[in-house]
């Protein structure tokens, strides 16, 4: 699409062409920056992948246990058992920036210190599945919280890529093409009226030219004119 | 950065999520999508900084999750329930790959 609605000035030309130049730039370095941003991102989803199957695995394997331990408890018994919970957790965030992106990262504290510590309950009225159950939760939280973190990652990267990869194609594909292509109109505009004015300025000065042989062949014939009489007296 | 405390809430139905009181995390309850659309929107407004998720809730809230998909937080993770994984949450790194890349080049 060419873009001919630009004044076919000098100023506007180099105008454009400090434009192209930094379009040119900025289209480098953004194509730098997506394919920087699409290594880290595959490393993260990588990551994730792996990190996911075995959150999941982990996790089925926990609510396996837990139906287990809710056919062997009462409903009310088991609500009951993790009624109150003697653990509790705190979250505080962080942010890391990946090439502009800022992504979570996640420190957790536990109020007790040992980890294994955390049956809400006594072990006298509670199936031992249930233990197994809070164990195998217990195990697979610290792995669930970095999934959190990867994964939240991975879509906000996942998002920038997006962003970045249309303007490297607008920059490449439209707006790079648009401006040389009106820094040719406007240079061919501006040779052509250059060539015109020189045109002009000779045919003015083929005319002036004319009218003054003219004037110079009249004032000889006069001349000559006058002569002839001085001769016949 | 920030100091402040945030939460980890998980969100999904009775049974699924029962377990994770344990750890002291904040447990909510649903049964119904609606139920569990209300307290996603509640919890987004709050100071969650994650959400686990079950995944048979999520099938039903897919245009939640992609609202909060682009923002810090909260981080909505998808976890299976008890009948088992859906695939919903492979499916959705799947997608973002695909948003990113243009085509999934990482494989099944």
């Amino acid at each position: 699409m060419p873009a001919i609605n630009v004044n076919p000035t000098r100023q506007e030309l180099t105008r454009l062409k400090t434009r192209l130049k930094t379009s040119i730039r900025g289209h480098k370095l953004l194509k730098d920056k997506r394919d920087e941003l699409m290594k880290q991102f595959l490393d993260v989803v990588r990551e994730n992948r792996a990190l996911r199957k075995k959150v999941e695995d982990a996790l089925m394997a926990a609510h396996g246990s837990f139906t287990v331990a809710s056919a062997l408890m009462s409903t009310e018994m088991l609500k009951q058992s993790l009624m109150y919970p003697k653990q509790s957790v705190e979250l505080t965030m962080d942010f890391q920036n990946i090439m502009s992106v800022n992504v979570p990262q996640y420190h957790f504290k536990t109020r007790t210190a040992d980890a294994g510590d955390v049956y809400p309950y006594g072990f006298a009225a509670t199936s031992g599945a249930l233990d197994d159950a809070v164990d195998a939760l217990s195990g697979v939280f610290q792995d669930m919280l970095r999934l959190a973190e990867m994964e939240k990652t991975a879509q906000l990267l996942a998002e920038e890529i997006e962003k970045t990869r249309r303007r490297v194609n607008a920059l490449e594909y439209v707006k790079i093409p648009q401006m040389q292509e009106s820094i040719k109109y406007i240079s061919m505009k501006l040779d052509e009226n250059e060539r015109s004015n020189t045109i002009r300025l000779m045919k003015v000065k083929d005319m002036l030219l004319k009218e003054a042989i003219e004037d110079k062949r009249e004032a000889d014939q006069q001349a000559m004119q006058s002569f002839q009489a001085q001769e016949e007296l | 950065m920030s100091n402040e405390n945030y939460r980890i809430a998980v969100l999904g139905d009775q049974d699924s999520v029962l377990g994770f009181k344990a750890l002291g995390l904040d447990v909510y309850p649903a049964e119904t999508v609606e139920a569990a659309r209300e307290i996603l929107h509640r919890l987004a407004k709050e100071n969650t900084a994650i959400i686990y998720l079950t995944e048979e809730l999520a099938a039903g809230l897919e245009h939640e999750i992609a609202r909060y998909k682009d923002a810090l937080t909260p981080a909505i993770i998808l976890i299976p329930g008890k009948s088992g994984s859906l695939g919903i949450g492979m499916a959705n790194v799947k997608k973002s790959v695909e948003r990113a890349v243009g085509a999934d080049i990482l494989g099944g």
